[in-house]
């Protein structure tokens, strides 16, 4: 039956229709699906940021301080160290300057708690910088205490009666007038991000969390990159072909599935216990990390050499290379960005995993910044678990604002991952 | 219909090809070559000589174990899982089997050119200069710089890539990969070149070239070759090997298997009656 240029029957015509509809339906689900993920992703990004961004700010009180050498003990004259201080007293005594008017030792009490505790140090070390000045009156900026913080910020109502607030009344009108001297103001807050934990929300930082996730991480990447790329070239290349390496490459991938506490069960048992490591430190948590990461990287591995072509191998066999050569000159190198990859997806499983920190210990609380990796730490994601157990409200801008930055190194570490590959791909 | 398959094959005395008139010495001997893949056997009891800087064909119907054979005589074989090959095969009267042999040794005497041009990711002087390299074979930059030259320039090669030497191997066409994979093969001076249907990949006229380099390398090297084509076997050897199921039919002249072949069967296949 010939056709008029490209008209159909009527049966092929309806064939055609229910194809296209299947085809849209199918587009739809798909985009569906994207849009479904993405809209996850941003409520959680949206929230993180709304709740976390105000801690990178912190709010500050100046004060006109005199610092009388009489209430600071110079030790050494020459080097001027000067360590022990009444500064606490310098500070009261600058704060009831301003308010004369009150006198009641209560009243006085709540006065002194519109600063934060650390306030005295913050003194002493700017006196320790600046020797000189002893004897005059400076004008200091001092960290102001978390329930000011908080009301500075709008994450504490002002228009609820008094008994559901943290700050009375009257402590609301002295930090209105401090306000009008314009002795308040809100800074970037350096301390979050160089400052070790505290018990003081307004002091708390994640520079200790930082410094122990670094240390664990380069100890689970030296060990365990060298040992997974090494045992998955061994098994893939050289290995011959029998029931144990069926059996020992069955076990591997079944690792790859075991849930992270059971490895922080199997670092208490043997690197605390049976080694006697130190408790809690970044030496022992690299380690728990490595078991946990080396059958990612064992799989990953397997999959890129597998990938490279077997006629570059027999290429390379017919000139007269051998065996190591052909794996080292030819396949290793191609397999490069699959290894990378591998290697990127297991440190950043690494860094966002708690339970097995957990339970070797690195959930105290740590105030030093660990300076090497056998000194007690903590790491990122414990520390968002501990400030989220906290009840203060500053820990929750605080915890909102660690995950930022896990989430800020996620995402480095990826694009590092993707810059890795492209740069090593032998193009074809 | 099962075939009756005589075990002597007709190959004892090799008498001196029509147009030369040396007489061929032995470079390579089989005897006895019987291959196995796990329980399947490939090979079936092949005896014959590889000449020493003559073309020998393969010829036979696809799965009939030519390739099979072919990498036997460098070793190839050993790569494979549950491959078994059992027999003598001598290179210069010396067995390549016994375990004092070095393979790689071996693979440096015998090169082998594949039927994918298969040139490594790396630049066209990468790829040539690789096999020299690990074999030691220079002491200078410029010594190896003249042995890619001259591989280059023997596979016809030279003149098309000589501004380009630094480009990746598969950056070019088809017919200029082989002949660089065959440049690659004649780089670490080998005794012999196996070539794997180096043609068929090929276009007609990449071939020609390819046909053309084959006759001339001959005079430095010997060279067995598995073909497909009947036509490119008559052309190009001196010497043809027929197979069918994994069996040696006739072995002889080209002249005489083309033209007045003793086996009914080698008669049927190079008639074009089968296979």
């Amino acid at each position: 039956m010939k056709s008029k240029g490209w008209q159909l029957s009527s049966i092929a015509k309806s064939r055609l229709k229910k194809r296209y509809r299947k085809e849209i339906r199918l587009k739809v689900y798909g985009q569906l699906a994207i849009f479904i993920a993405l809209g996850v992703l941003v409520i959680l990004l949206v929230s993180v940021i709304i709740r976390g961004h105000s801690a990178f700010t912190k709010t500050e009180i100046a004060l006109d301080l005199t610092l009388d050498s009489n209430l600071i003990q110079i030790t050494d004259n020459n080097n001027m160290q000067i360590k022990k201080g009444k500064y606490g007293k310098i500070i009261r005594q600058a704060l009831f300057d301003i308010f004369p008017e009150v006198q009641k030792r209560s009243d006085r009490r709540k006065l002194i708690k519109l600063l934060s505790k650390n306030s005295r140090y913050e003194v002493a070390r700017f006196v320790a910088k600046n020797p000189q000045l002893i004897n005059t009156t400076q004008r200091i900026w001092l960290s102001a205490s978390s329930d000011v913080d908080m009301l500075i910020k709008g994450k504490a109502p002002r228009d609820v009666p008094q008994s559901e607030r943290r700050l009375n009344d009257m402590q609301l009108s002295w930090i209105d007038k401090i306000n009008e001297m314009e002795n308040l103001r809100t800074r970037f807050n350096f301390d979050f991000i160089t400052g070790s934990d505290s018990r003081e929300p307004e002091m708390a930082g994640i520079g200790g969390a930082l410094a122990g996730s670094f240390w664990t991480l380069i100890i689970t990447l030296v060990l365990a990159f060298p040992i997974g790329v090494a045992a998955a070239i061994y098994m893939q290349e050289f290995a011959p072909k029998n029931r144990l390496t069926d059996f020992i490459e069955v076990n591997i991938n079944n690792l790859a599935a075991v849930p992270s506490i059971v490895f922080g069960l199997l670092g208490l048992a043997i690197f605390i216990q049976l080694f006697d490591l130190p408790r809690s430190t970044a030496i022992v948590g690299g380690f728990t990390l490595m078991l946990m990461t080396l059958p990612t990287i064992i799989i990953a591995t397997r999959a890129a050499l597998s990938a490279v072509p077997p006629s570059i191998r027999e290429a390379a066999y017919g000139v007269g290379a051998s065996q190591l050569q052909v794996v080292s000159h030819h396949v290793l190198p191609m397999a490069i960005p699959g290894i990378l990859t591998g290697t990127i997806i297991g440190m950043a499983r690494a860094l966002g995993e708690t339970a097995p920190l957990l339970m070797i210990g690195m959930v105290a609380f740590i105030v030093d910044i660990p300076s090497s990796p056998a000194d007690p730490a903590t790491a990122l994601p414990v520390q968002i678990f501990l400030w989220a157990d906290s009840p203060e409200r500053g820990f929750v801008e605080k915890m909102s604002a660690a995950i930022i930055v896990l989430l800020i190194f996620l995402v480095l570490m990826n694009a590092l991952a993707v810059y890795l590959r492209r740069k090593f791909e032998i193009r074809w | 219909m099962a075939l009756e398959i005589k075990t002597d094959t007709v190959s004892s005395e090799l008498e001196t090809p029509q147009n030369t008139n040396v007489l061929p010495s032995a470079k390579m001997e089989i005897d006895k070559l019987n291959v196995f893949y796990s329980d399947n056997q490939a090979l079936f009891d092949v005896k014959m000589k590889i000449s020493e800087n003559y073309v020998t064909a393969l010829i036979g119907p696809s799965g009939c174990g030519k390739s099979t054979f072919l990498r036997c005589l460098n070793r190839m074989n050993d790569i494979i899982e549950g491959c078994k090959v059992e027999g003598d095969i001598l290179l210069d009267g010396n067995d390549i089997y016994t375990r004092e042999l070095d393979v790689v040794q071996l693979r440096a005497r015998v090169g082998m050119v594949f039927q994918k041009p298969n040139p490594f990711p790396k630049s066209i002087y990468d790829n040539v200069a690789y096999g020299p390299r690990i074999h030691g074979l220079t002491n200078s930059a410029s010594e190896l710089d003249g042995i890619v030259e001259n591989s280059l320039r023997k596979a016809g090669l030279f003149d098309e890539v000589s501004d380009r030497m630094n480009a990746p191997g598969t950056s070019l066409s088809g017919g200029q990969q082989q002949r660089l994979c065959i440049a690659r093969a004649i780089a670490i001076s080998p005794e012999v070149i196996l070539m794997d249907e180096p043609c068929s990949a090929l276009d007609p006229i990449a071939t020609a070239k390819v046909e053309e380099l084959i006759d001339e390398l001959k005079e430095d090297f010997t060279i067995a070759i598995v073909t497909h084509n009947m036509q490119q076997a008559a052309r190009v050897s001196q010497f043809t090997a027929f197979f069918h199921l994994g069996k040696l039919v006739e072995f002889g002249n080209t002249e005489t298997i083309f033209t007045k072949p003793e086996k009914k069967r080698t008669q049927d296949y190079v008639t074009g009656r089968f296979g």
